[in-house]
């Protein structure tokens, strides 16, 4: 007797109406609606060869390796996997002699041009060509004419080499270029037999993301000198891990030989970064095998260093603590670490009594901006209405541009920008408004008042991307400007754009200020003579803290200055004591991105010297204070990290965090903000400063990257070019730039992306240093503009 | 000399027979708006205007308005293809004529400009599309001073623009020309070049652009020819146009004969029903070869299409017989080659013109066809070997793969495969490289044999023996 | 190396004024650019990208796919001659060899004096007419050596500028759509109605 269970099938879900079920190889194959063969086959392992298709980039089939045979209301069809969409009941095959023939006779194309120079190459040993001509080749080739000639590698950009002769012309490099990073500066040109990608003539392919083309290249046509020649892809061992460059949080495989490391590659991450990476992300790794990293720990004496050993830094910087009077010991920094290293010196604070700590240095946001509804990298690309009240994130946060690029693109999102000057996302923008900088939260409340712009809150989800757009205005007019979106959309969630690759990490897991000291307030005390002892995680006040002045009398102050670095920084030069910290690839640990996402970190190579990760010199310090600690390996820490903030249980009790990682949950200590001043209206005479980054410039990871220090911009100022006319300044010429603090001079240029009234100077660029006049007690700051 | 002709349209040859798209050639002023309405002008489209546009839609279906510009799909059901209630819309007017062979649409453009346009109107209109783009190859310099004048003078009339003959139906007829690209002829690379772009054609499917052309808006492409029907369909009706040729096949084509002809020419032909033999052969057509030479093969649809040779004369000018025969009637272009023709050589000049009009984009095309003129030409300069003849049909299988359409040639034992081949390409231009060879190599093999270089093994003699 | 000129400019924007994006323009702009200076600059096609709103790459792109635009000075006649079939099978080698040996100059060339630049060319939808050729995109049909060596007596003589302008200028007539009488092109995002004729009755 059969008996049918009704409950089961009431309790099932309700059947997925894009639900598509096909049959590969006679294998049954889920699919949904939409799907393309290829996907579809990839699914279930059915490795279909390709070449142009990338799942990140629409279909072109082009180079038409990826045909199969569908069964045809006339027979089998040969079809394009990569462009054929699957449908309910179709049969496909991907092993008849038909396919091994097209196949194989693709190969035999493909290779016809090119060269064969595999054992020269640096794709040898990972090329798809190479592979494939190897699976689904017919093993020789019968051309026997001249092959194409072009001139070989010629260099396009300073980051990536182009042999058109290894190409075979699968447009994913200049679809990237066009579809996903919106800088079509490559191209096909030329027709037929004759075609070839270039750059404009003398115009190089200057993107931000030119490394991904790279990456992508299923030849060696494109290569980055970085590797050029370093290694074959035989001697690279690698392990998964997040990119802490900056706080998108992207995954990469970190690959070494031989103790060094040598490449980073994109890892697809559906919810962060897709595969893609910045250049900086990508080749800042020559940063970690620089000759300038500290390698041993040293003290001042006299105007130098000299080394001595861990015991006795420790043993110094213990007594200068134990020593110290009560409250007067401050923690600046800790963004660049891992999570266990914030935790830990975290854990220090709270057993030795510090309260003054600041994971930032007066340039982004304070800790509150957590107290929102917190939206997510996919949240704010999924739909509805995105607020951009933040830095230009194409030079701050390149992938996080990419996501809402795309989410515009791809008409999923409406951007509302309100900035001091043009972004990057700009020409994107469904709306963009300038706001001089210190009236943003009144611009804002006005635009939302508008109805065209209502009905469009009203219309769906609002996400407002916020950070600190300008760092000569003060934080609290972004927060004002938060405020006013969220009275005007009560249920928008915000999605903080701090920059630092673990800020968030690090002011959640204790490194975040308390009673409102937050690192200007620190400065301040320090230059008053009230620390006794300033320890700089990673930090360098004098390179990052906008008042300069600040900065210097607040170092100058500190009685005794404990740098933990892994380069001998600016503000490290001053301290008393140095000690190596061990640097990104030679720690393992979790990070968290900007939108609290944890994921992990890992160690591929020997810490230089003897550095030390930041966690293990906090154990050591409670240790020699006379704490109890039974923290001997990460786990412990992991573990202990987990009982404070549950949150972390389901994450970090293992290193092996999976690859797309999980968003935890952990607000941070709110400090409460000085009452913000109004910013008062500027003379028409004077200009509004407009102090922000670009994506490469004097920052230590940068300069001490070989193939990126010469990126940096010479340091200059921007204005509107109707205002270059008033001014009366040629275009590059110098102009001196002054107000009551201070006066500097440096090249002027005329830039329509910055209004009128507005100087716009990038940050921490080679020349002089605006930030003379930036002082923090000023919620803007003017400047006049003379010409000499 | 039968037909007459005139120094103002070279090439052209009227005859005893109807005349729909060409009756004003005669006419050196035929260009012009004053001609142009001395002779019925305009007066289609009035007539268009006075019904309602779906009404003039079923006007051209029921007329089978078979396209002109080579894959034969008639206009009307094209038109039915566009997704209702999707604005705007376009018409492309294509006007890159280039198929070798193909000397008809210029002609029109140049001696009868605002029948075109009466044609871009009167489609337009019954279509319900918001703007028209007419793409005029960019050599063409004459026929593009012709109808920019016509448009200008249309203007400036009342004819084109807003609120035209005085009605509630406005459109703006936009002269565009290319820069040199054969491949542009194709209709979704003509729409890749409108927008901006290399001229490479789009993927298929879809098809047709009909839903998603032009700015990712529903779009149809025409031929300069098809269009140019349109005045006169509207004057004189459905039935009028259908009378004229056979029921699959109505109205007239224009069609070039060029090559080893006594008379090359370009006739408006019955369509349907005149026979290759008729316009090769006729008094009133080609006349016969030349030098009383015997016909040795000919292409009988313009350079892309395989060829026939003197056992395929009596098939008419009609799809459904000459497809089944193993090429196609394409863009009414017929190139003759008499006995004293090197055949290597010709398919050669086919093969390089496919090659280097490839757009590139994809593989076989790009590499296959390039392949092919290389091996071809080194047999054509007596360096091939009997492998490379091999390696012939190889490249063609990679290009497009399985058997490839042929005439039926029983004395070589091979049955036809009808047209069209399978592709491995996105568009025709590829397989374009392999049919001149194949059809070639298929049907003279001996001429082949007799310029390759026999390899004559060298005995080897053992030296302790 | 030029941009465009004022004038030019002006033109430019009238082209790109009938299209509904303008970089459908691109090519009428390269043409203009080509006629303004004999070939198209470097700078003329960064001039173009910002009025159509491309990368100079990708209107390089774009050019350098068409066998019209050339980005080098050619000769004042650029003569093409057909060599794709029926002119094939009716000489056109023949003439090639004989222009070359006329001008002293391989196919693909310019003479030293910058006035000839011989080019083979396919098909020129002139089969009927084979062999021919074109100068500056100006057709000769049925050409033998002999009138070849007369076209190019008259070219140098001067004899035919009224009817062959120097290459660069296709056609000498340009379309104009009078204000008062063009719809005009707008973006096809910003349309969602259908054309007013389209209300199922007769427009006039």
């Amino acid at each position: 007797m059969t008996t049918i269970d009704t409950t089961d099938t009431n309790d099932m879900p309700p059947q997925d109406p894009n639900a598509v079920s096909i049959t590969i190889n006679g294998r049954t194959v889920a699919a949904r609606k939409g799907d393309l063969i290829i996907a579809a086959a990839d699914s279930v392992d059915e490795y279909i060869p390709r070449f142009c298709y990338h799942p990140r980039m629409s279909s072109v089939g082009m180079c038409r390796q990826c045909m199969v045979e569908v069964e045809g209301p006339r027979g089998p069809m040969m079809v394009v996997s990569c462009m054929t969409p699957v449908a309910d009941g179709q049969v496909v095959r991907t092993d008849t002699p038909q396919v091994k023939r097209a196949q194989e006779g693709m190969i035999e194309l493909l290779l016809a041009n090119h060269p064969l120079d595999c054992p020269v190459c640096d794709k040898g040993g990972e090329c798809p060509l190479q592979d494939q001509a190897f699976s689904h080749g017919a093993g020789e080739s019968r051309f026997v004419e001249e092959k194409r000639h072009y001139e070989k590698p010629i260099p396009i950009s300073d980051l990536v080499f182009l042999d058109r002769e290894r190409c075979i012309l699968c447009d994913r490099c200049t679809r990237f270029a066009d579809e996903v990073a919106g800088d079509p500066l490559i191209s096909f040109t030329q027709r037929g037999n004759n075609t070839q990608v270039m750059t404009f003539p003398d115009e190089p392919f200057a993107s931000y993301f030119s490394g991904n083309t790279v990456q992508i290249c299923p030849v060696g046509a494109l290569t980055a000198s970085p590797y050029r020649f370093k290694a074959r892809p035989w001697d690279l061992e690698q392990r998964e891990s997040t990119c802490t460059t900056c706080s998108v949080g992207c995954r990469t495989v970190v690959q070494s030989s031989r103790d060094e490391l040598l490449r980073f590659q994109g890892v697809d991450s559906d919810p962060v970064n897709w595969g893609w990476l910045c250049d900086k992300g990508r080749f800042n790794f020559q940063s970690t095998n620089s000759d300038d990293r500290l390698s041993t720990p040293q003290v001042k004496s006299g105007d130098s260093f000299v080394a001595i050993s861990w015991s006795e830094a420790m043993e110094t910087v213990a007594r200068t603590i134990r020593h110290a009077r009560e409250g007067s010991i401050a923690i600046l920094g800790g963004a660049r670490g891992t999570n266990e290293d914030a935790f830990m010196w975290g854990a220090l604070a709270d057993a030795v009594g510090i309260t003054m700590k600041d994971a930032q240095l007066d340039d982004g946001l304070p800790a509150s901006v957590f107290s929102y509804s917190q939206a997510t990298i996919d949240s704010a690309c999924a739909g509805g209405t995105v607020i951009l009240l933040a830095p230009d994130l194409k030079e701050e946060l390149p992938v996080l541009y990419l996501r809402l690029r795309d989410a515009v693109q791809k008409k999923r999102i409406r951007l509302i920008e309100v900035s001091s000057h043009e972004t990057g996302l700009t020409k994107y923008a469904w709306k963009s408004v300038r706001a001089e900088s210190g009236t943003t939260a009144q611009v804002v409340a006005a635009l939302l008042a508008e109805a065209e712009i209502s009905t469009q809150l009203a219309s769906g989800s609002v996400v407002v991307v916020a950070g600190r757009p300008n760092l000569a205005e003060a934080a609290s007019h972004t927060m004002e400007a938060i405020d006013a979106v969220v009275a005007a959309a009560p249920s928008a969630s915000v999605l903080p754009v701090l920059r630092r690759g673990n800020v968030r990490g690090a002011l959640s897991l204790g490194l975040a200020p308390s009673n409102g000291k937050d690192a200007a307030a620190i400065l301040e005390a320090s230059a008053a003579g009230q620390v006794d002892c300033l320890i700089l995680l990673g930090a360098d006040p004098l390179s990052d803290v906008a008042d300069i002045d600040l900065a210097r009398r607040g170092i100058a102050g500190a009685k005794f200055v404990v740098a933990l670095d892994t380069f001998l920084s600016a503000s490290a030069s001053h301290a008393d004591i140095v000690l190596p910290a061990a640097a990104y690839g030679e720690k393992d640990g979790t990070t968290m991105n900007l939108e609290g996402r944890v994921t992990s970190v890992v160690q591929k190579i020997t810490p230089r010297g003897t550095s030390r990760s930041d966690w293990m010199v906090a154990v050591e310090l409670l240790s020699l204070l006379g704490y109890e600690t039974d923290f001997s390996t990460l786990s412990d820490v992991q573990q202990a990290m987990a009982q404070k903030f549950p949150g972390f249980g389901s994450t970090t009790t293992s290193v092996a965090v999976k690859r797309d990682g999980v968003v935890v949950s952990v607000t941070p200590p709110t400090s409460t903000l000085s009452a913000s001043s109004v910013a008062g209206p500027r003379n028409s005479y004077e200009f509004r400063l407009d102090l922000s980054r670009k994506l490469f410039d004097r920052a230590v990871g940068t300069i001490t990257s070989q193939s990126l220090e010469n990126l940096a911009a010479e340091a200059q100022i921007f204005v509107h070019p109707l205002d270059l006319d008033r001014i009366g300044a040629a275009d590059g010429a110098n102009v001196r730039i002054s107000n009551s603090h201070s006066s500097i001079v440096l090249p002027i240029r005329p830039a329509s992306f910055v209004p009128r009234g507005t100087a716009w100077v990038p940050f921490n660029q080679l020349g002089a240093d605006v930030r003379e006049l930036v002082r923090r007690n000023v919620s803007v700051v003017d400047v006049r503009i003379e010409s000499m | 000399m039968t037909g007459g002709t005139w120094p103002h349209a070279p090439g052209f040859y009227v005859g005893d027979r109807p005349q729909v798209v060409t009756s004003r050639f005669q006419y050196e002023d035929s260009y012009t708006l004053e001609r142009y309405l001395a002779t019925d002008g305009y007066k289609g489209l009035r007539s268009a205007l006075a019904r309602p546009a779906n009404e003039i839609h079923d006007e051209v279906k029921n007329a089978t308005v078979l396209g002109r510009g080579g894959a034969g799909f008639p206009a009307g059901n094209k038109w039915g293809l566009m997704p209702q209630g999707v604005w705007p819309r376009y018409l492309v007017v294509n006007g890159d004529e280039s198929e070798p062979g193909t000397y008809k649409d210029r002609l029109l453009m140049e001696r009868d400009p605002h029948q075109l346009i009466e044609g871009c109107l009167i489609a337009s209109y019954a279509a319900g599309l918001s703007q028209c783009f007419l793409y005029i190859r960019g050599e063409m310099a004459l026929a593009q001073e012709r109808v920019a004048a016509a448009l200008n003078e249309a203007y400036a009339a009342g004819y084109v623009g807003k609120n035209i003959l005085g009605s509630k139906f406005s459109l703006d007829i936009v002269l565009h020309w290319g820069a040199g690209a054969y491949v542009v002829g194709e209709e979704t690379a003509l729409i890749e070049s409108l927008e901006g772009n290399r001229g490479m054609p789009r993927l298929k499917p879809p098809y047709f652009p009909a839903a998603n052309g032009l700015y990712g808006q529903p779009t149809i492409v025409n031929n300069v020819e098809t269009l140019a029907n349109l005045p006169w369909l509207l004057n004189n009706g459905a039935a009028a146009y259908t009378a004229i040729g056979t029921a699959t096949s109505p109205g007239t084509r224009m069609v070039a004969v060029s090559g080893h002809v006594n008379r090359p020419g370009v006739f408006e032909i019955i369509n349907g029903i005149t026979t290759f033999r008729d316009l090769l052969y006729g008094d009133e057509f080609c006349q016969g070869i030349r030098n009383g030479n015997e016909l040795k093969a000919f292409v009988p649809g313009g350079g892309s299409a395989p060829w026939f040779t003197p056992d395929q004369l009596d098939l008419p000018f009609e799809a459904s017989q000459v497809g089944p025969a193993g090429s196609m009637l394409g863009s009414g272009a017929i190139m003759v080659m008499d006995s004293t023709t090197d055949i290597p050589r010709a398919a050669l000049t086919l093969t390089r013109f496919y090659a280097h009009e490839s757009c590139g984009k994809c593989t076989p095309c790009r590499e296959g066809g390039t392949w092919l003129e290389r091996i071809l030409s080194r047999v054509v300069d007596g360096k091939g070997t009997d492998a490379d003849l091999d390696q012939i049909f190889e490249v063609g299988e990679s290009i497009c793969p399985g058997a490839f359409p042929h005439a039926s040639n029983e004395k070589l034992g091979i049955a036809a495969v009808p047209f069209p081949y399978r592709m491995n390409t996105i568009c025709f231009v590829g397989p374009s490289a392999y049919a001149p060879v194949h059809s070639a190599l298929t049907l003279f093999r001996s001429e082949f044999d007799a310029r390759i270089v026999k390899r004559t093994m060298i005995k080897v003699t053992a030296v302790s023996e | 190396m030029a941009r465009l000129t004022d004038e030019n400019i002006r033109l430019a924007q009238e082209i790109i004024g009938r299209y509904p994006k303008p970089r459908s323009a691109t090519i009428p702009l390269l043409h203009l650019a080509q006629e303004q200076d004999g070939y198209v600059t470097n700078d003329a096609m960064a001039h173009i990208g910002e009025l159509v709103g491309a990368s100079s790459a990708e209107v390089f792109g774009t050019a350098s796919f068409y066998e019209m635009f050339k980005f080098e000075p050619v000769g004042k006649y650029l003569i093409n001659i057909c060599g794709t079939m029926s002119c094939a099978l009716l000489g056109a080698e023949e003439l090639m060899h004989h222009a070359e040996e006329r001008l002293g100059i391989k196919m693909g060339s310019t003479t030293a004096d910058g006035q000839f630049t011989l080019e083979r060319a396919e098909c020129q939808a002139a089969c009927t007419e084979a062999p021919c050729l074109q100068v500056n995109y100006r057709y000769r049909y049925r050409v033998t050596p002999g009138q070849l060596d007369t076209l190019i007596d008259d070219l140098s003589a001067g004899k035919l500028v009224s009817e062959i302008p120097a290459h660069g200028v296709v056609a000498s007539v340009r379309q104009h759509i009078p204000a008062d009488r063009g719809v005009g092109a707008v973006a096809p995002e910003t349309v969602t109605e259908n054309p007013v004729w389209l209300d199922g009755k007769a427009a006039l």
